[in-house]
């Protein structure tokens, strides 16, 4: 059975979503303002959005290890297991194939 | 718990997420739902990456994304999630008209965000960028239509859930369902902030 989390107050809600704008503004007024080279600017979005993702997960989805029972955190790690085999291997052979017949 | 005692109960404050022990089963099988459209989601991420850069002559990313403009769908889809959060506290102190209102609130939000969808599709088709014009459009519009369609069928969802409570009130299974709705609306956004990283932002630089 769940039970509430500490992150089930007003307050906490507050500093999600607060912590959530600034993850959101920070990539935006990057790409907006151009001002770091390319690859900079593409690691800080990929920053952003994971510790963003995070944000959520903690203040809204109130993952924790405390009261999200065992179950649920077992198939969320299997999830990310599985899409990082996925994602990854499928972008490491297309591109390793686009490379091949380019080159 | 603590959150229950602070806020004034006018129906019986919840000292368990969702409907209880009787209801455990199903909020786990809709979390094992959650992870298996989170892997849906990542294939479809997965070929948009694949496919961005095969615009077959037609229209690329930077001439058709506009940063103000998912700026606007990401805000409205962020302020849906914090109000989704306050029916879900009104829930827990037991208060079923707040619950509505906030459900209402949501609603509109996340209308807000399909509308702005629905423009942005509309306009990229009648200026000829339609799915069928290159790999990089089909990826595409398939993976934030898939995005839209989910956020759509929340919307429905929460319609559904604000007469719920109003008729029923917060009874047990009317918690657990509020609350696999509240975990699939929080899950939505998440995958908005993948949408934005590795759609929009790289799309416009």
């Amino acid at each position: 059975m769940q039970k509430p989390a500490g992150t089930h107050t007003h307050k906490s809600y507050l500093t999600g979503f607060v912590l959530a704008l600034i993850l959101t503004i920070i990539p935006f007024a990057l790409v907006w303002a151009g001002a770091l080279p390319v690859m900079a600017t593409l690691i800080a979005i990929v920053v952003a959005a994971v510790a963003q993702m995070l944000v959520h997960m903690y203040y809204f989805l109130h993952l924790n290890f405390r009261t999200t029972p065992r179950d649920n955190i077992l198939a969320l790690a299997f999830a990310i297991v599985l899409i990082c085999i996925l994602v990854g291997g499928t972008l490491w052979i297309m591109f390793d194939l686009h490379y091949r017949m380019m080159g | 718990m603590a959150i229950a005692d602070t806020h004034p109960a006018h129906e019986e404050p919840a000292v368990h997420l969702g409907g209880g022990e009787e209801f455990e089963e199903r909020e786990f099988g809709f979390w094992l739902y959650l992870m298996t459209d989170a892997v849906i989601f990542a294939l479809l991420f997965a070929t948009y990456v694949v496919m961005s850069g095969n615009i077959a002559a037609g229209p690329d990313a930077k001439s058709l994304f506009s940063l103000p403009h998912t700026a606007g769908e990401t805000l409205l889809l962020l302020c849906s999630s914090i109000t989704f959060g306050f029916a879900t506290l009104a829930s827990l102190a037991g208060q079923s008209g707040r619950v509505i209102q906030w459900l209402i609130v949501t609603m509109l939000l996340g209308a807000g965000f399909v509308a702005m969808e629905i423009i942005e599709f509309a306009g990229m088709i009648s200026a000829g960028a339609g799915p069928g014009t290159s790999g990089f459009l089909s990826a595409f519009l398939t993976l934030v239509g898939t995005h839209g369609l989910h956020v759509s069928l929340g919307i429905v969802g929460i319609a559904v859930m604000a007469v719920q409570v109003s008729i029923k009130g917060l009874t047990n299974p009317v918690r657990s369902r509020l609350y696999r709705l509240g975990l699939f609306w929080h899950f939505l956004d998440i995958i908005w902030i993948g949408i934005f990283s590795v759609v929009y932002l790289p799309g416009v630089m």
